[in-house]
C-alpha cells in the first residue's frame, strides 16, 4: 500500500479519526469535566482544518469512483473553514444546553459524520458515491435539527428535513437510473463522453437537478427551508444554510460543468427560470418576516438563487465567480448567524424587533451584524459586493442581460430587509433593549474571523486568481 | 503616496483616528484636522494641476494605476482633468463647511463624523477614477452611509425618508450596474482586451446596436442620483429629514456625482447612443427644470423649498449636457459647481435657522433681518446667486448653458430651450417670495427677539461656501479656462 493512496483521502481519514477518537476519548473523560471535550475536538479539527492546506494531490481511487483534484481539495477546506465557524460559535450552546443534559460529544461525531458525506459527496466520480455522499450528509443533520429535545420546534424540524431530504434523495436516484438507462454507466467521466439529448436522459437530468435543489433550497423545493431553520438549534441552521449548502452547490457545478455539459442548451433554460423564481420567491417572502432565523432562510433562499447566475454561464469564470461567492456567502451568513446565536444564547431573543437599540447596548454585535448584512446586500467595499459583481459579469459575458437586470432588481429588493435590521438595531432605540453582554471567547474569535473575511475577502484579489486558476483548469 | 491617492488615505486616516475620540470636542476637533487637511490638499491641487499642464497635456494627469483583479481587467486607476479637479476642491470645502455646522452634534458625535467621512471618500474617489468598476465601488460607498446618516440624525418622518432615499438610490446603481456591464463586454470591438478604463474605452467605438441599449441604462442609472424628472422624488424626502450637514453634503456634492457620471461616462463612451436618445432625455430635464421651480412655489418648508430649487437647477446640468456643445457643457459644470456651493449655503442657513426658531415653515417665520441679521443677509446674497444675479456664479453658469442652447436652431431645441429658460423667472419668484415672507416684515413671534447670535463656526462655515460663489461670479474665466481646456476630448467624441 502506497503512501500516496492515504494522502489521496487525508481529508476522509484524519475527519473519522477525529471522530472516532472523540467517541473514545468521551468515555475517559468524568462527568464535570466534559467542557475539556469542546476544546478538544475545536482543537482537533483547526488542526484538520490548516493541514487541508498542505499535502495536496491528484489522483483517483476505487477505480474512478473517487477522486481529488486541487479544486476539489478546496472545496473541502471551504467546507472546513464553515464547520470550523460553526463549531466555534456553536460553543456557548453546547455548554448550556447540550452537556447539561449530558449528551455531548455526540453533536461533533454527528457535524463531522455530515461532514464527511460532503467531501465524498465532492469528491464523487461517479453516481453511486454521490448518492452515498448525499445520504451521508444529510441524515447526521437531521438528528442534529432534533437534537434540542425539550423545545417541541426542534423534533419538528427534525422529521421536516428527514421527510424531504428522504424524498430529495429518492428523486434524485430515479434522476440516476434514468442516466444509467440511456448511458449504460454511472461514471461521470464515461457518461460526458456518450451523453445525447434523449428525453429520458432529459428526464433524469430534471429530476437529479431537483434532487440536489433541495439541499440548495432552490424555489420550487424550498418548503422546508423556513421552517427547519426556525426549528433547529441556530448552530444547525447556520451549518444547513452555508455548509449543506455550498457542498451541494459545488456538486451541482460539477455535474453540469463536466457530466452535461453536452446538455448545456437544454439545462440552461431549467438554470434561468429556477433562478428567476428563486430569487423573487426567497426576497418577497424575506420581506415580512418577523423572526430573525426565518428571515435568514429566506435570505438564503435568495442567495442561492443568485448563485445560479454564474452557473448559468456555463464558463470556467462562472464557475470561478460561484466558487468565490460561495466561500464569501459562508463568511457573510455565519457572522449573521453567530450573531443570532451570541444573542440567542444569552438573552433567548430571536425577534427583529428585539434588536431595537442593540447598537446603544452592543455595539460591536451590531456593527458585526451590519458589515455580514452588507455583504449579504452587496455593498461595497464588503466582500459580498465583489461576489455579486462578478457573478452578475459571469452570466453577462454569456449575454444574459436581461436575467442580470432581474438579478439587480433582486439586489435592490434584497436591500430593502437587510435595512430593516439595519434600522431596527441603529435607527430605533427601545425601552427594553437587549442587555449588554460578554460572549464567550470562542464566538468572540468566530465573529472576528468572519468580519476580517468580510473585509479581506474582497479588496485582496489575489484570492479570487487563485480560484479562478483552479476553474480554469478543471 | 501620490497626490491623488490622499484624497483616499486622508479620510481613511481621519476616521481611524476617530474611532478613538471619546467625546463630542474630541470628535469634532479630528474631523475639522482631517476635513482641513483635505482642503489644502484640494488647493494645493489646483496649482500642482496648472504646474503639470504647463508641461503635459495627456486627457488625464496624475494618473496612476494598478492592477487589481487581473481575470477581469480590474485596475485602481486614477487621474484628474480639469473638471475633477474643480469637483474635488468643491467636496472638500463643503465636507469642511458640514464639520463646522455638525460643530454642536450631540448625539452620537463619532458616528456621525465617521459617516460623514465614509460618505466624502465615495466622492472624492468617484471623482478621481478612470477605471469603471472602482467608480461604481465609490459610487455606492458615497450612497450607503446616507441611510445611517438620515437614520439616526434626521428629523421629521426620518425612517422613510432614508429608506425610500437608499432605495431609489441603490436601485438606480443597480441599473447602473448592467450598463457598466454592457459597455465593458463592448470594450473589445478595437481587438483588444476587456476593459474597464475609460480613456482605453473611449478610443473604441462600442457597436451602435449595444449603445442604443446601455446608453439609457448608464444614463438613468447616473441621473437618478443627478435628480432626473420623474426620479427625482427621493430628494425633497431625503433632504429635508437629513441633518444639515448631511443636506448640504448630499445636495452640493452628492447629486453632481449624477452630473459627472453622465458627462463621463454615459455620454462620453457612447456618443451615438448620447446622440440617438437626447431628445427624450431632453424632454424629461427641462420638464424637470420647470416642474422643480413651480414645485418650489407651493412649498411651505423651507428644505422642501431648497429642495424642489436642487431639482430644477440640477434638470439645467443635465439639459446642458444634452445640448452636445462646448458652451453649454462649461456651463453645466460651471452650474454644477455653483450649485453645489449655492445649495449647499442654503441648507446650511436653513440648519441654523430651525435651530434657533424650530421651525422651518415659512408661514411661521418673519422678520428675521432685525433679529439675525448676519444669517439674514447671506440669505439675501444666497437667493441673489440662485436666481442669476450678474456677479455670482449662478449667473455666469445659465449664462453659459443658454448661449450654448440657442445655437441650436431647430424647432425642437428652441422650445426646450424656452421651457428652461421659462424657469428664471419661477425660480425668481419662489427665492423672493421666501425672503419677503421669512426675513422682511413684521416679527411674528416674540420669542425669536432673543435668538441667539451667529457663532464663529457658523460663520467660518458660511463664508467658505460664500466666498466661491462671488469668486466664480467676478473672475469666471480661470475657472471656465480650466473646464474648457479639459472638455475637448468630449469635443472629439462628438464632433
Amino acid at each position: 500500500m502506497d503512501i500516496n493512496y492515504f494522502l489521496l483521502m487525508r481529508q476522509e481519514i484524519v475527519l473519522l479519526a477525529i471522530a472516532l477518537f472523540l467517541l473514545a476519548t468521551e468515555v475517559f473523560v468524568p462527568k464535570n469535566k466534559k467542557e475539556s471535550l469542546i476544546h478538544l475536538a475545536i482543537l482537533l479539527f483547526a488542526v484538520h482544518t490548516l493541514l487541508g492546506f498542505f499535502f495536496n494531490k491528484t489522483g483517483e481511487l476505487f477505480g474512478g469512483m473517487f477522486r481529488t483534484t486541487e479544486l476539489i481539495d478546496l472545496f473541502k477546506t471551504i467546507l472546513n473553514i464553515a464547520v470550523l465557524l460553526v463549531l466555534l460559535q456553536a460553543t456557548d450552546w453546547i455548554k448550556d444546553k447540550v452537556l447539561r443534559d449530558n449528551r455531548g460529544v455526540e453533536f461533533f461525531v454527528l457535524l463531522f459524520s455530515s461532514l464527511l458525506g460532503m467531501y465524498f459527496l465532492v469528491s464523487a466520480g461517479d453516481f453511486l458515491m454521490m448518492y452515498l455522499g448525499i445520504e451521508l450528509s444529510t441524515l447526521p443533520v437531521a438528528a442534529l435539527a432534533a437534537y434540542e429535545i425539550a423545545k417541541r420546534t426542534s423534533s419538528e424540524a427534525g422529521i421536516k428535513l428527514i421527510f424531504s431530504a428522504a424524498l430529495a434523495s429518492g428523486i434524485t436516484l430515479f434522476g440516476i437510473s434514468m442516466i444509467y438507462a440511456t448511458n449504460g454507466s454511472i461514471f461521470f467521466d464515461d457518461i460526458s463522453t456518450t451523453l445525447e439529448a434523449s428525453n429520458l436522459t432529459i428526464l433524469g437530468l430534471v429530476l437529479m437537478t431537483a434532487g440536489l435543489g433541495f439541499k440548495i433550497s432552490l424555489v420550487p423545493f424550498h418548503f422546508w427551508t423556513a421552517d427547519v431553520y426556525e426549528g433547529s438549534p441556530i448552530s444547525i441552521a447556520s451549518y444547513l444554510s452555508v455548509v449543506s449548502k455550498g457542498a451541494a452547490v459545488f456538486i451541482l457545478l460539477i455535474l453540469l460543468f463536466s457530466v452535461f455539459d453536452p446538455l448545456m442548451e437544454i439545462w440552461r433554460p431549467m438554470i434561468y427560470t429556477i433562478a428567476v423564481a428563486t430569487m423573487f420567491l426567497g426576497n418577497l417572502f424575506a420581506l415580512r418576516q418577523q423572526n430573525m432565523k426565518r428571515f435568514l432562510a429566506f435570505s438564503s433562499i435568495a442567495q442561492a438563487g443568485f448563485i445560479l447566475l454564474g452557473i448559468i454561464a456555463g464558463t470556467p469564470t462562472g464557475m470561478a465567480t460561484v466558487i468565490y461567492f460561495v466561500l464569501i456567502y459562508i463568511f457573510s451568513n455565519l457572522a449573521a448567524f453567530g450573531v443570532v446565536q451570541a444573542i440567542d444564547v444569552k438573552t433567548g431573543k430571536e425577534r427583529i424587533n428585539d434588536y431595537e437599540g442593540l447598537y446603544r447596548t452592543n455595539p460591536k454585535l451590531s456593527l458585526v451584524m451590519m458589515l455580514a448584512l452588507f455583504s449579504l446586500a452587496g455593498i461595497p467595499p464588503v466582500a459580498g459586493f465583489f461576489g455579486k459583481f462578478f457573478l452578475f459579469t459571469a452570466a453577462a459575458s454569456e449575454g444574459f442581460y436581461f436575467l442580470v437586470f432581474l438579478g439587480v432588481v433582486n439586489v435592490t429588493i434584497s436591500l430593502y430587509y437587510y435595512l430593516l435590521v439595519i434600522r431596527a438595531m441603529f435607527l430605533r432605540k427601545s425601552e427594553n433593549p437587549i442587555p449588554y453582554f460578554k460572549s464567550g471567547s470562542y464566538i468572540r474569535i468566530a465573529l472576528v474571523l468572519c468580519v476580517l473575511g468580510i473585509l479581506a475577502l474582497g479588496i485582496y484579489s489575489p484570492v479570487y486568481e487563485y480560484i479562478n486558476e483552479l476553474s480554469l483548469a478543471f | 503616496m501620490d497626490i491623488l491617492s490622499l484624497f483616499i488615505t486622508v479620510p481613511v486616516l481621519t476616521i481611524v483616528a476617530l474611532l478613538f475620540a471619546k467625546s463630542l470636542r474630541h470628535a469634532r476637533q479630528v474631523a475639522l484636522v482631517g476635513s482641513v487637511i483635505q482642503v489644502a490638499m484640494a488647493v494645493n491641487l489646483v496649482f500642482a494641476y496648472f504646474r503639470e499642464k504647463a508641461t503635459n497635456d495627456a486627457i488625464m494627469v496624475f494618473t496612476k494605476d494598478l492592477v487589481w483583479f487581473e481575470s477581469f481587467n480590474i485596475h485602481y486607476s486614477i487621474g484628474v482633468d480639469g473638471i475633477s479637479v474643480a469637483l474635488l476642491v468643491l467636496t472638500s470645502m463643503v465636507v469642511l463647511a458640514g464639520v463646522f455646522i455638525s460643530w454642536r452634534m450631540e448625539e452620537l458625535p463619532k458616528e456621525f463624523f465617521i459617516s460623514l467621512i465614509v460618505l466624502s471618500i465615495g466622492v472624492y474617489g468617484f471623482f478621481i477614477s478612470l477605471d469603471l468598476f472602482t467608480m461604481f465601488v465609490f459610487f455606492e460607498i458615497a450612497v450607503i452611509p446616507m441611510y445611517l446618516l438620515i437614520g439616526i440624525w434626521g428629523s421629521g418622518p426620518k425612517e422613510f425618508a432614508a429608506m425610500k432615499l437608499t432605495l431609489m438610490l441603490m436601485g438606480a446603481s443597480a441599473i447602473l450596474l448592467v450598463g457598466i456591464l454592457g459597455i465593458y463586454f463592448n470594450s473589445n470591438t478595437g481587438g483588444g482586451p476587456l476593459t474597464f478604463n475609460i480613456l482605453e474605452i473611449a478610443q473604441v467605438s462600442i457597436p451602435f446596436e449595444a449603445q442604443r441599449i446601455f446608453f439609457p441604462l448608464t444614463f438613468i442609472g447616473f441621473a437618478v442620483i443627478g435628480a432626473l424628472f420623474p426620479f427625482h422624488t427621493w430628494s425633497p424626502d431625503g433632504h429635508s429629514s437629513a441633518p444639515t450637514a448631511v443636506s448640504m453634503l448630499h445636495a452640493g456634492v452628492l447629486m453632481k456625482l449624477g452630473a459627472y457620471g453622465v458627462f463621463r461616462v454615459a455620454m462620453y463612451l457612447m456618443p451615438e447612443g448620447a446622440a440617438e436618445w437626447s431628445w427624450f432625455f431632453i424632454i424629461l430635464a427641462a420638464f424637470g427644470v420647470i416642474y422643480g421651480a413651480f414645485a418650489a412655489i407651493k412649498q411651505t418648508d423651507l428644505k422642501y423649498i431648497n429642495a424642489y430649487s436642487s431639482v430644477s437647477h440640477l434638470g439645467l446640468v443635465l439639459f446642458a449636457l444634452l445640448m452636445l456643445n462646448k458652451t453649454a457643457w462649461n456651463g453645466a459644470i460651471l452650474q454644477s459647481l455653483s450649485h453645489g456651493f449655492m445649495t449647499a449655503l442654503f441648507f446650511a442657513l436653513i440648519g441654523m435657522i430651525y435651530e434657533r426658531t424650530h421651525t422651518r415653515d415659512i408661514r411661521k417665520l418673519g422678520g428675521l433681518l432685525k433679529v439675525i441679521p448676519f444669517i439674514s443677509a447671506v440669505y439675501v446674497i444666497a437667493g441673489l446667486a440662485s436666481l442669476g444675479l450678474p456677479g455670482f456664479s449662478g449667473f455666469v453658469a445659465e449664462m453659459n448653458i443658454f448661449v450654448g442652447a440657442f445655437e441650436h436652431d431647430d424647432r425642437f431645441y428652441r422650445i426646450a430651450t424656452i421651457v428652461s429658460v421659462s424657469a428664471i423667472v419661477v425660480t425668481a419668484v419662489y427665492i423672493l417670495r421666501v425672503v419677503g415672507i421669512m426675513l422682511m416684515g413684521p416679527i411674528k413671534n416674540e420669542q425669536y427677539l432673543n435668538l441667539e447670535k451667529v457663532t464663529w463656526f457658523e460663520k467660518l462655515g458660511i463664508l467658505l461656501m460664500l466666498l466661491p460663489i462671488i469668486a466664480i461670479g467676478v473672475a469666471p474665466l480661470w475657472i471656465s479656462n480650466m473646464i474648457l481646456e479639459s472638455l475637448e476630448p468630449f469635443i472629439q467624441v462628438f464632433m
